[in-house]
C-alpha cells in the first residue's frame, strides 16, 4: 500500500509475528508498520511486552524459530525485501548493513573471548581483515566509543568492565563495520543514571559522524525527546500512533500516548513506575479484547470500541493514529458507559 | 594461580593420609591373623611368630602404619608373596602403563563420541537425530561393562571375527576393551554436553554472535562449545577416575595384564602386600588426575569465575 520512499532506509509493512506456544499463537507483533528516513532516528516506545523487541530482532530475521515466526509482511531495507533473503545474504548484512545493540551489556558479551576479539570478529568477517588489521581497528573502535586506555582493554575479557564500559564495547562491535542502520533495543535501560546520559549522548555522537540511521527501543519519553525524530508508539503488538516527535509530545491524539505523557511529568527525570497514571494492566496474549486492544484501560472507551479495532488512520500532516475519537464514527456513537470508573 | 595450585596440593595431604590409612588398616581390620593368612594354613606357631616378626605385626598400629607411609614414600610398598618380587617392580614395570593406557583410550573416546553426540543433540534439539542419540547414551549409561564386554565379544570376535578376544598387544587387541571402558563415560559426557550447550545456547551472547553476521557453524564451536564445556571438564576429570575402577572389570574380561586384573588375581592369591600396593597406586592416580583436572578446569573457569 505504501510506495517505496528512496529517502526512506527502511520499511516495515504489515509486519507480523508470533509464537506458537502450547497455550495457542501469541501475536506478538501484529500488523506492524513504520518507516526511518536515512541518516534520521525513530524511536519505538510503549509498555513491557508490547513486541519492541520482537519488532526488531524480525528485521534482524533473529526471532527463535520454530518457536517464533515472522508470518506476514516486508521489511523493505534499501528497496529489498530482508524476509526472502537467504541465511548466507542475511549474515552479509548483520552486523555488517544492520547492526544491533542489546539491553542487557552484562549479559551480551561472550564471557570467554576478549573485547578486542568480539570487536575484530565482525571486522574478519564483513571487511576481509586479518588478524593484526581487525586488531588495529578494534583499537581505534574502543578509542571512538571513549573506552580510556584501548590498547590494554583490547586484552580484557568482559567481566573486567563495568556495565557502562561494557556497552560502550558492545556499540562498538555494532559499529565496527560502519553501518547504515543501528538498532539499539533499551540500551541504557539496564545502566546508572549518569551512564546512561553517556551512552546516549555517545550513541547521538557517532550517529551524526557517521551518518547512521537509527532505531531505538525505549520506555523512557526522555530519550525519545533527547534522540528521535519520529516516534511510533506500541501497544499489544500494534503501532496505536506514529507522529513526528513534537507533535508526540505537544498535541498526542492517542489516549494510551496521552497516558504515558501524563505518568512522565517531566521528561528530563526520571521516574520511578511511570505508568501509575494508565490504569490496569496490558492484556494476557491470550485474552486481546476483540476490538481495540486499549479498551479495558481507555477513559474514553465507547460502544464501537468494544467491537472493532480502529485503522491507523494517516492524517494531513502524515502523522498516523489508531483510535475511534480520531475518525467520523466517534460523534454518531452514543456515549458508552466506560469499563472502568 | 601459583598460590591455588599450592592450596590444591595442600588439600591432597588429608585425602593421601585417608588412603594409606585405609590401604593400612584394610590388613587389619578383615577377619583373621594377618600373618595366619600369608604364611598359609599349615604354617606352625613357630612360623607365625616369625612371620609376624618380619612383617613387625607385634609393634603397636602407629608405628607400623608410619613404617608403612615411610617406605611408601621411599618407594617401597614390601614384596609379593606370590612372585616374591618388589610390589613397585611388579606395578611400574608393566601394569600399570597397561591400564593406564587403557583408561586414557577410554576417556579419548569418552570425550570424542560424547562430544560429538552432544553437540549434534544440542544443535538439533528434539529431532530424530537427538532423541535417537540420546536413548542410545541411556542404554550406554545403564549398561554394565562386563555385559557389554561380553557382547561385544561375541559379536565382533566370536561372530565376525573382526578383533581377538583377549590381549593388549596390538590396536586390534584395544579396539574392544576401549569400547568397553569408554561407552558409559561417552554417554555421560553426551547427555552434559547436551544440557550445558543448550544452556549455554539461550545466553544474550549468543544472540550477539549472531546479531553480529556470525555464521552458525562458528556461533556453535567458538561461542557455545567453549562455555559449554565448562562443567564438561569435570565430567571428564570424574570419568577418567572411574574409569580405573572399570578397569578391573575389563581387564578381567579380555584378559588385560594391567592393575585391575593384577588385583583381582592378587586377592585370589591372598598376595596382601600386593593388593595393598596395588590399591594405594590406584588411590595416588586418581587424586592426582583430579588435582591436573582442578587446575584445567581453574584454567578455564577462571574468566568465568570472577563474573
Ligand atoms: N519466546 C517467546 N515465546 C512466547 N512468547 C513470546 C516469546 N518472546 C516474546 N513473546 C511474546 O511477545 C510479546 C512481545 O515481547 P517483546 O519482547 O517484543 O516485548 P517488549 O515490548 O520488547 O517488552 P520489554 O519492554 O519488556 O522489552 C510478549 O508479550 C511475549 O508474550
Ligand atoms: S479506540 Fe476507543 S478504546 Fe481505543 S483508544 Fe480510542 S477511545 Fe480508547
Ligand atoms: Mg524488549
Amino acid at each position: 500500500m505504501t510506495i517505496s520512499n528512496q529517502e526512506n532506509i527502511l520499511e516495515v509493512r504489515n509486519l507480523c509475528t508470533s509464537f506458537f506456544t502450547d497455550e495457542g499463537e501469541v501475536k506478538a507483533v501484529d500488523g506492524v508498520d513504520f518507516s526511518i528516513e536515512k541518516g534520521k532516528t525513530i524511536g519505538i516506545v510503549g509498555e513491557s511486552g508490547s513486541g519492541k523487541s520482537i519488532t526488531s530482532l524480525s528485521i534482524m530475521r533473529l526471532v527463535q524459530e520454530p518457536a517464533g515466526k515472522v508470518v506476514d509482511g516486508e521489511i523493505v531495507f534499501k528497496g529489498e525485501n530482508l524476509l526472502t533473503k537467504t541465511k548466507k545474504e542475511m549474515r552479509d548484512i548483520r552486523g555488517n548493513k544492520i547492526s544491533m545493540i542489546f539491553q542487557e551489556p552484562m549479559t551480551s558479551l561472550n564471557p570467554t573471548l576478549t573485547c578486542g576479539e568480539q570487536i575484530a570478529e565482525s571486522l574478519r568477517i564483513h571487511q576481509k581483515l586479518n588478524r593484526k588489521e581487525a586488531r588495529v581497528k578494534a583499537i581505534e573502535m574502543l578509542k571512538l566509543v571513549g573506552i580510556p586506555s584501548p590498547e590494554k582493554r583490547v586484552k580484557q575479557y568482559p567481566f573486567e568492565l563495568s556495565g557502562g564500559m561494557r556497552q560502550r564495547v558492545m556499540i562498538a562491535i555494532a559499529l565496527a563495520c560502519n553501518p547504515e542502520l543501528l538498532i539499539a533495543d533499551e540500551p541504557t535501560t539496564a545502566l546508572d543514571v549518569t551512564i546512561q546520559a553517556q551512552i546516549l549522548e555517545l550513541i547521538k555522537k557517532l550517529q551524526e559522524e557517521l551518518g547512521t540511521s537509527l532505531m531505538i527501543i525505549t520506555h523512557d519519553l526522555g530519550v525519545v525527546a533527547e534522540m528521535c525524530d519520529r516516534v511510533a508508539v506500541m501497544y499489544c503488538g500494534k503501532v496505536v500512533e506514529y507522529a513526528d516527535v513534537k507533535t508526540i509530545f505537544t498535541d498526542p491524539k492517542h489516549p494510551y500516548t496521552i497516558g504515558l505523557l501524563n505518568s512522565v511529568p517531566r521528561h528530563d527525570l526520571k521516574v520511578e513506575g511511570e505508568l501509575s497514571v494508565i490504569k490496569g494492566s496490558v492484556p494476557s496474549p491470550f485474552e486481546l479484547p476483540s476490538g481495540c486492544r486499549f479498551v479495558t484501560r481507555c477513559p474514553h472507551a465507547r460502544e464501537i470500541c468494544h467491537r472493532e479495532l480502529p485503522a491507523l488512520e494517516t492524517k494531513e500532516d502524515g502523522n498516523q493514529v489508531r483510535c475511534w475519537i480520531h475518525t467520523d464514527q466517534w460523534e454518531k456513537q452514543a456515549e458508552a458507559v466506560s469499563t472502568h470508573e | 594461580m601459583f598460590v591455588f595450585i599450592i592450596r590444591r596440593l595442600f588439600q591432597t595431604i588429608p585425602v593421601m593420609i585417608g588412603v594409606t590409612l585405609a590401604v593400612f588398616l584394610m590388613m587389619h581390620l578383615i577377619p583373621g591373623d594377618p600373618a595366619q593368612i600369608m604364611a598359609g594354613e599349615r604354617a606352625d606357631e613357630a612360623q607365625l611368630e616369625q612371620m609376624r616378626e618380619n612383617l613387625g605385626l607385634n609393634d603397636p598400629l602407629y608405628q607400623q602404619y608410619f613404617r608403612y607411609v615411610g617406605n611408601a614414600i621411599q618407594g617401597d610398598l614390601g614384596t609379593s608373596i606370590r612372585t616374591d618380587r618388589a610390589v613397585t617392580e611388579e606395578i611400574f614395570t608393566n601394569r600399570i602403563w597397561i591400564t593406564f593406557e587403557l583408561a586414557l583410550y577410554g576417556t579419548v573416546l569418552a570425550v570424542i563420541l560424547g562430544l560429538i553426540a552432544g553437540i549434534i543433540s544440542a544443535t538439533r534439539k528434539y529431532s530424530f537425530s537427538d532423541v535417537s542419540l540420546m536413548i542410545v547414551a541411556l542404554f550406554g549409561m545403564s549398561m554394565p561393562n562386563f555385559w557389554l564386554g561380553i557382547m561385544l565379544i561375541y559379536f565382533f570376535s566370536v561372530n565376525l571375527g573382526w578383533f581377538p578376544t583377549i590381549g593388549w598387544e596390538s590396536w586390534k587387541h584395544m579396539v574392544l576393551p576401549v569400547l568397553t571402558i569408554g561407552t558409559g563415560g561417552a554417554a555421560i559426557i553426551a547427555r552434559m554436553t547436551r544440557s550445558s550447550m543448550l544452556e549455554v545456547l539461550d545466553n544474550d551472547y549468543i544472540r550477539t554472535a549472531y546479531a553480529k553476521g556470525v555464521h552458525d557453524r562458528v556461533v556453535i564451536y567458538k561461542h557455545a562449545l567453549r562455555n559449554a564445556l565448562v562443567p564438561v571438564v569435570t565430567i571428564v576429570g570424574l570419568q577418567f577416575g572411574t574409569l580405573l575402577g572399570g578397569a578391573v572389570i575389563t581387564e578381567t574380561v579380555f584378559a588385560i595384564n594391567g592393575l585391575g586384573r593384577l588385583v583381582v588375581d592378587s586377592i585370589r592369591m591372598r598376595d596382601f602386600p600386593m593388593v595393598q600396593g596395588t590399591i594405594l597406586v590406584c588411590a595416588v592416580l586418581f587424586v592426582v588426575v583430579n588435582f591436573i583436572v582442578d587446575i584445567t578446569y581453574r584454567l578455564i573457569n577462571k574468566r568465568i569465575e570472577l563474573n
